[in-house]
């Protein structure tokens, strides 16, 4: 089996937010970017699959040469291969459209990428990809068995959870429970010296087309302090969500 | 020319989300000077989309679309806006409705945007303003593409209320097979689900241990909430996975949040910071959750938690 995990660059979640040129670019400036936490549990379970099941994972990402050390972190977990298409992201079908190339020429079984990236948050770029390669497509996925070209998966839905049978090829949103996050993988020495050695090749884009233009960011206002009830004084605070915030 | 929404519905019934939703389309629909349909898929009384401002219903009813199944809801929302000649289509931000969107805009050939929280600022060029970065900026994106899609999230845009003289007519789309089947559903049907809360209760750490749920679970009852929990809560087994919240859990965007023991991690304050109003009670005053919060109560939840249940019951009998 052939495994394509798509790998998200974003910024670590305690990052500051700032935006330059007139708001309308995020600030790197101090940033430190770590591999999209979704994708993680999906990298994770394809790690299950090669030691298991004798799959070759490849990891694949969307971007400049400045997302090649989170790539090679992928690769220090335990990845075989590491792709990056040389051009900058920006916007879901663009990445899903170059992801596609990537995914036919290298002939995958199953694609894991992860339900959202925590830096836009779109939610796009699995279910897009599984739409133009003509992929089955499970998002919000919390577990993935596959045997020969048949699989089950387990899909959160609001409030509870279903299983679906499906096959390959197959794309799916990943998240916690694809694995725990006590089976998340630090990088070990050894790995570090290894992803060194490993093949990550550049490809240059398709020139995908996008769809959509990121105009202008902009920073919610400053919250008000919070207005602090005294523990001896309950009634206080059911009269503040009731008259004030009107919220029960 | 005419905007599309699709209007989601459980059981026949149709959800909040499905007002809100409809009222968004409305909004849009305004702006550009056309109306608005709804399709819908096995509801049973579809009259109440008139009061958030549908003109047209689209009713599909068939057995093989009692499961959900997302390339099948994909296509009827396709061929629904294909027939109306819908430029743009509003589906909201429910788990069925994520699955859902991607595979709509590909079918049209249509920009997407998602987690949108407000009607469009304009509409030449298609400009939405769309929460980034776990809802710590906002990012205004417009929609390049002569179709479009605008996922709306949830208690963001509200109930409008603007009557139209909606007419409702039989639809039959063609249903492709499609290479994902549904198994068996797993779901609570007696407990109010954290996507659907208005108020959602939620416990951290600070509550010791599982067996200290109960007057958590007796909060939410007292307040119909839905109860919610912190990651190391649900990574130590105290409570099921479905009912971590943050960053890698659920998403929570209820009209009232109540963290208890709960210190507020940033990765807890992302994923719970697009609920309207949230409340802490907390030991430790230093806790990051009271600059997050709005109201903030410093004190022991083994005390204060006893005593709000038994005010509030006292506050649900007087206003009952």
């Amino acid at each position: 089996m052939k495994i394509l995990v798509c790998i998200s660059h974003v910024p670590d979640t305690t990052s500051k937010i700032n935006f330059t040129d007139g708001d309308t670019k995020f600030d790197t400036n101090g940033v430190q970017f770590v591999i999209n936490p979704n994708d993680e549990f999906g990298l994770t379970r394809a790690m299950w699959f090669k030691e298991k099941q004798g799959a070759n994972v490849t990891v694949a990402n969307v971007g400049g040469p400045e997302t090649e050390p989170t790539l090679r972190k992928a690769l220090a977990i335990g990845a075989d291969a590491a792709i990056r298409v040389n051009t900058e992201a920006k916007d879901g079908f663009q990445v899903a459209k170059e992801l596609a190339a990537v995914v036919t020429d290298g002939g995958y079984d199953l694609v894991i990428a992860g339900r959202e990236s925590i830096d836009y948050n779109g939610g796009m770029v699995p279910g897009m990809l599984a739409a133009l390669i003509n992929a089955n497509f499970v998002t919000n996925c919390i577990s993935l068995e596959v045997d020969g070209t048949n699989a089950t998966a387990m899909r959160e839905i609001d409030g509870g959870k279903e299983t679906v049978s499906t096959s390959l090829p197959l794309v799916i949103g990943g998240q916690k429970g694809l694995v725990e996050e006590s089976d998340l993988r630090i990088p070990n020495m050894r790995g570090i010296m290894m992803a060194r050695q490993k093949p990550l090749s550049v490809v240059e884009p398709s020139n995908a087309s996008v769809e959509t233009t990121s105009v202008k960011f902009e920073k919610p206002a400053p919250k008000g302090a919070v207005t602090l009830v005294d523990a001896d004084n309950i009634d206080e605070l059911i009269n503040l969500l009731h008259n004030e915030a009107k919220a029960i | 020319m005419s905007v599309l929404v699709y209007t989601e519905s459980e059981q026949g019934k149709f959800k909040k989300t499905a007002f809100e939703v409809a009222s968004y389309a409305k909004a849009v629909a305004d702006q550009m000077g056309t109306s608005v349909t709804a399709v819908t898929i096995n509801a049973s009384d579809t009259s109440e989309l008139g009061t958030y401002g549908v003109d047209k219903v689209l009713n599909v009813s068939n057995g093989d679309l009692d499961k959900f199944n997302a390339n099948s809801y994909a296509s009827v929302i396709e061929q629904a806006a294909k027939q109306e000649n819908a430029t743009v289509v509003v589906i909201s931000s429910s788990a069925d409705s994520k699955y859902i969107a991607p595979l709509v805009a590909i079918g049209l050939e249509a920009g997407y945007a998602s987690n949108v929280v407000e009607a469009p600022s304009s509409t030449a060029p298609f400009t939405v303003k769309r929460t980034a970065f776990t809802n710590k900026a906002f990012n205004m994106t417009s929609i390049d593409t002569a179709n479009k899609v605008v996922g709306v999230s949830k208690n963001a845009f509200g109930l409008v209320e603007s009557s139209a003289s909606t007419s409702s007519e039989d639809f039959s789309p063609s249903i492709p097979a499609s290479g994902v089947t549904v198994q068996s559903v797993d779901k609570a049907t007696d407990k109010v689900t954290i996507a659907d809360a208005e108020i959602v209760v939620s416990g951290g750490r600070g509550l010791k241990g599982p067996e200290n749920w109960g007057m958590i679970e007796e909060l939410a009852d007292v307040l119909g909430a839905a109860t919610a929990c912190s990651k190391p809560v649900s990574d130590l087994g105290w409570r099921p996975h479905s009912e971590h919240v943050g960053q890698t859990g659920k998403p929570v965007a209820s009209n009232l949040y109540i963290a208890i023991g709960i210190s507020g991690a940033i990765q807890h304050l992302a994923g719970i910071n697009s609920s309207k109003i949230k409340v802490v009670i907390n030991t430790d005053p230093e806790a990051p959750f009271f600059k997050a919060a709005d109201y903030g109560v410093v004190g022991d939840a083994f005390e204060v938690v006893p005593t709000l249940i038994e005010k509030l019951k006292a506050f649900k009998a007087q206003n009952a």
